[in-house]
């Protein structure tokens, strides 16, 4: 089954997104920051990555940036969860290389029909 | 798919009341006119994760304050708005809102919907710097409403016909043409028509390149909409043209629904005009729910965040016990004396793991201290600005790690002290500077380990304690003889008697409600003392010394007959045989010991507990075990001294009831229970 890397310095957002997909039967890593991730990117390929922006170490947009250039993560679907009010880093994201992005809120049933857009 | 989101509720009220002390101590140490982004950037983060969860768990009221708090963040990391005070104390008291928000949700009680509309406007209000009433529209955030294209035109539309070229990136952001064709292919009747005039010869061609261009037809009755969401994430990356087909039937244009629209509108002038109005309103609310006497029980959450290290070291400790464990039951399988030494080494191995397991749950229970220093500066700064007084406060040794009933009960006494340091030691900018000091008074919090014993101290560089006014007062409160003898040390003492306030006038700051002696009492309660340090003009130092932990306690075993009771270790100061020559009996007034110059009090411990059977009736017999509580040493008289050791605590009240001398009782290696004592206590038993 798809592994997903889930970033998030939240912890109760990383449960929640967590929680969701591993109830729709993906496998999920959990990431508290960009530096975090990227490390366990390293380590181990993953199949998605869903990734907040706001996070301290490293944010989601030079995540997205950094993975991008590994050459594992080329066409891995990379989503950011963003708010409404931050949807001035949708550009940002995107010429990072995001490949979409989740709008928060969102409850458990849009992200998975976000996720299951990428992940068929 | 549904899934109950209530079990992220604690998690998220956790991290968010977190998230709300980080904002607090961020906005408390930006420096007025400066910019510090990374300072404004952790503010910002916790204010947009609070926004994000409370979004995502339901929780409107809180998201929605948060993303005005947000805006206003926003604009200070962006440069676009100046840090000022005003500023940063609406922001403040933002925090303090949204943390009263949080808990009354919580506690599954009603928001205080005056106070989160008074607050709100305050920032709206600095967030325009104009008065309320004449703000812009565009200052107030929107409710977030889905707004879908035109909705009415849908009926008429039979299909799309679409033109799709992305461009050579599309590929390099992970998408994918066929992910979209796969989704319009689920919206209705689909076929793709492949351009494949852009595709270079095989040998300029980048597979990574995306050179082919699409013609695709979806028939069936679907929204614009719709398929912009298809298309939504690479709108800038390709070039796309859609067009409808539509019906013949189609003959009228689509209703626009003016009303819904008009309606929003009418709401937020509403809004503007007459802010007052919903104030009141939210009043009424307020009232309506404060008659329904409702029971609202606070919550207290009882779990504790834990490092997750400490976690670890506990899993592998268990870990090496399971294998002892294991060894040892395959010794005690097919026991022979030969296999004597491998138990012993099993044993000794053991106990070894036994210990470090308890240490490290122990460790569990620790929290740093900063969890009751982190709101000072806060207070701090509230006292200075309400007196007009000058006050630097620092914290040192935050970290240091304390029992978490520790920490939850030593923070009342610790408001006391710090508050008296601000209120009553710090002097008026012009006094301090009349008497030769800078004008900034300096109060310094600051924990330490010492032994087994945590010491806070609070200093401060104010104006000390006057010896000769806590005498007179003390005499005039009828606390004290006139002609009463007292060292430096006794005279500090006196305010902890009850009843007594050096304050010359009470503020509404300090000088109500708990005193001092309050203060010691909770500290004492806590198997901890007080001592204070003083000099007139220069300052005060108070110190507090408290057990690691509640839980465990490194006891000394003493022999009373039969009897074995348990001597608090740290409150021993040495133990001695008695010489007949150095004991005094006054008349009436029981036996003292004279020990370097000074007498010490013998407390016959047999006689107090009505022991039998006692090995030593004669002081010559026995041991004197010195001791020392509240300031004051005395002489316990025992049998013999017994083994030094670690005794788990077991509250004699919960199982019992309260025994006058005994602060807990514990059980010994033997299965027997053994009394702890209470010097304190003691000392009240031995004087009836």
């Amino acid at each position: 089954m798809a592994t997903i890397l889930a970033v998030d310095d939240s912890a109760s957002m990383r449960q929640m997104v967590s929680f969701t997909l591993k109830g729709a039967g993906y496998n999920v890593v959990e990431a508290v920051d960009g530096l975090d991730a990227l490390n366990k990117a390293k380590a181990q390929t993953f199949d998605c990555v869903v990734t907040d922006v706001n996070m301290p170490n490293k944010d989601g947009i030079s995540l997205i940036k950094d993975l991008r250039a590994l050459p594992n993560y080329k066409f891995t679907p990379m989503l950011m969860l963003t708010t409404e009010s931050g949807m001035d880093k949708k550009q940002q994201g995107k010429d990072a290389g995001a490949t979409g992005w989740i709008v928060k809120p969102f409850n458990p049933d849009q992200l998975l029909k976000t996720i299951k857009k990428v992940m068929e | 798919m549904s899934i109950d989101m209530v079990q992220f509720h604690q998690v998220f009220f956790e991290e968010s009341f977190e998230g709300l002390d980080t904002m607090e101590s961020g906005l408390l140490n930006l420096d007025m006119g400066d910019v510090d982004v990374d300072e404004i950037n952790t503010i910002f983060r916790a204010a947009h994760s609070i926004k994000g969860g409370s979004g995502t768990f339901g929780f409107s009221a809180v998201s929605d304050f948060t993303h005005v708090m947000e805006t206003m963040l926003d604009e200070m990391r962006d440069g676009r708005r100046k840090v000022t005070k005003p500023a940063i104390d609406v922001l403040l008291g933002s925090v303090d809102c949204l943390r009263e928000m949080l808990r009354a949700i919580q506690n599954e009680d009603e928001i205080n919907l005056v106070s989160v509309a008074e607050h709100k406007a305050a920032l709206e209000n600095a967030l325009n710097n104009t008065d309320v009433n004449s703000s812009q529209s565009d200052q107030f955030i929107p409710p977030l409403i889905n707004v879908a294209t035109p909705v009415a035109a849908d009926s008429q539309v039979e299909g799309w016909v679409i033109s799709f070229s992305p461009h050579v990136n599309l590929l390099r952001t992970g998408n994918d043409p066929v992910r979209m064709f796969r989704e319009l292919a689920e919206l209705g009747d689909f076929t793709v028509n492949v351009d494949l005039q852009g595709v270079p010869d095989l040998y300029d061609l980048d597979a990574e390149d995306c050179h082919l261009s699409w013609k695709l037809i979806v028939n069936g009755a679907i929204s614009a909409h719709a398929i912009d969401e298809v298309f939504d994430w690479v709108e800038d990356e390709c070039d796309l043209a859609k067009q409808a087909i539509y019906s013949q039937m189609a003959t009228h244009l689509p209703d626009v629904n003016i009303s819904d629209v008009s309606l929003n509108v009418i709401a937020s002038v509403a809004e503007l005009s007459n802010k007052t109005e919903i104030i009141q309103h939210a009043e009424v609310i307020h009232k309506e729910d404060k008659d329904e006497s409702k029971s609202s029980v606070a919550k207290v959450s009882n779990s504790i965040r834990v490092d997750t290290g400490k976690i670890d070291t506990l899993i592998n400790m268990v870990g090496e016990l399971v294998i002892t464990q294991s060894m040892l039951s395959l010794v005690g399988e097919h026991f022979e004396v030969t296999k004597l030494d491998q138990l012993k080494n099993g044993l000794s191995q053991l106990e070894r793991h036994t210990r470090e397991l308890q240490e490290s749950v122990m460790n569990i229970r620790m929290l740093p201290i900063s969890f009751v220093f982190s709101r000072f500066p806060r207070m701090a700064r509230d006292i200075s600005s309400k007196l007009g007084k000058k006050i630097d406060l620092k914290l040192i040794g935050e970290n240091t790690e304390v029992d978490k009933t520790v920490v939850e009960l030593l923070s009342d006494p610790l408001v006391h002290l710090v508050r008296n340091s601000l209120d009553h030691g710090i002097e008026m900018p012009e006094v301090r500077l009349a008497a030769g000091k800078s004008e900034t008074g300096t109060v310094i919090l600051e924990a330490y380990h010492r032994g087994g014993n945590i010491v806070i101290e609070v200093r401060d560089d104010g104006k000390g304690l006057d010896k000769g006014m806590l005498r007179a007062k003390a005499i005039e409160k009828g606390l004290i003889a006139t002609d009463a003898v007292l060292t430096d040390k006794q005279t500090y003492e006196l305010i902890f008697m009850p009843g007594f306030s050096t304050a010359e006038k009470l503020t509404d700051i300090s000088g109500r409600g708990v005193g001092m002696d309050v203060v010691r009492r909770n500290i004492q309660a806590l198997g901890g003392n007080i001592e204070i340090i003083s000099e007139l003009g220069k300052g005060s130092t108070i110190a507090i010394h408290l057990p690691l932990t509640l839980a465990i306690l490194d006891g000394q075993s003493i022999a009373v007959g039969d009897e074995i009771y348990i001597l608090p270790l740290g409150s021993i100061v040495e133990s001695l045989n008695i010489k007949e020559d150095r004991i005094n009996r006054v008349g009436g007034k029981g036996e003292t010991f004279l020990l370097r110059g000074i007498y010490l009090p013998i407390i016959r411990l047999h006689e107090i507990f009505n022991v039998p059977n006692v090995k030593a009736t004669k002081l010559t017999e026995g041991l004197l075990v010195v001791v020392e509580g509240q300031g004051e040493r005395y002489g316990l008289f025992v049998d013999d001294l017994l083994g030094q050791q670690q005794v788990v605590i077991k509250s004699l009240e919960a199982n019992y009831r309260r025994v006058e001398g005994v602060s807990a009782a514990t059980i010994l290696g033997d299965g027997s229970v053994a009394l702890i004592l209470d010097i304190p206590g003691l000392v009240r038993l031995s004087n009836q």
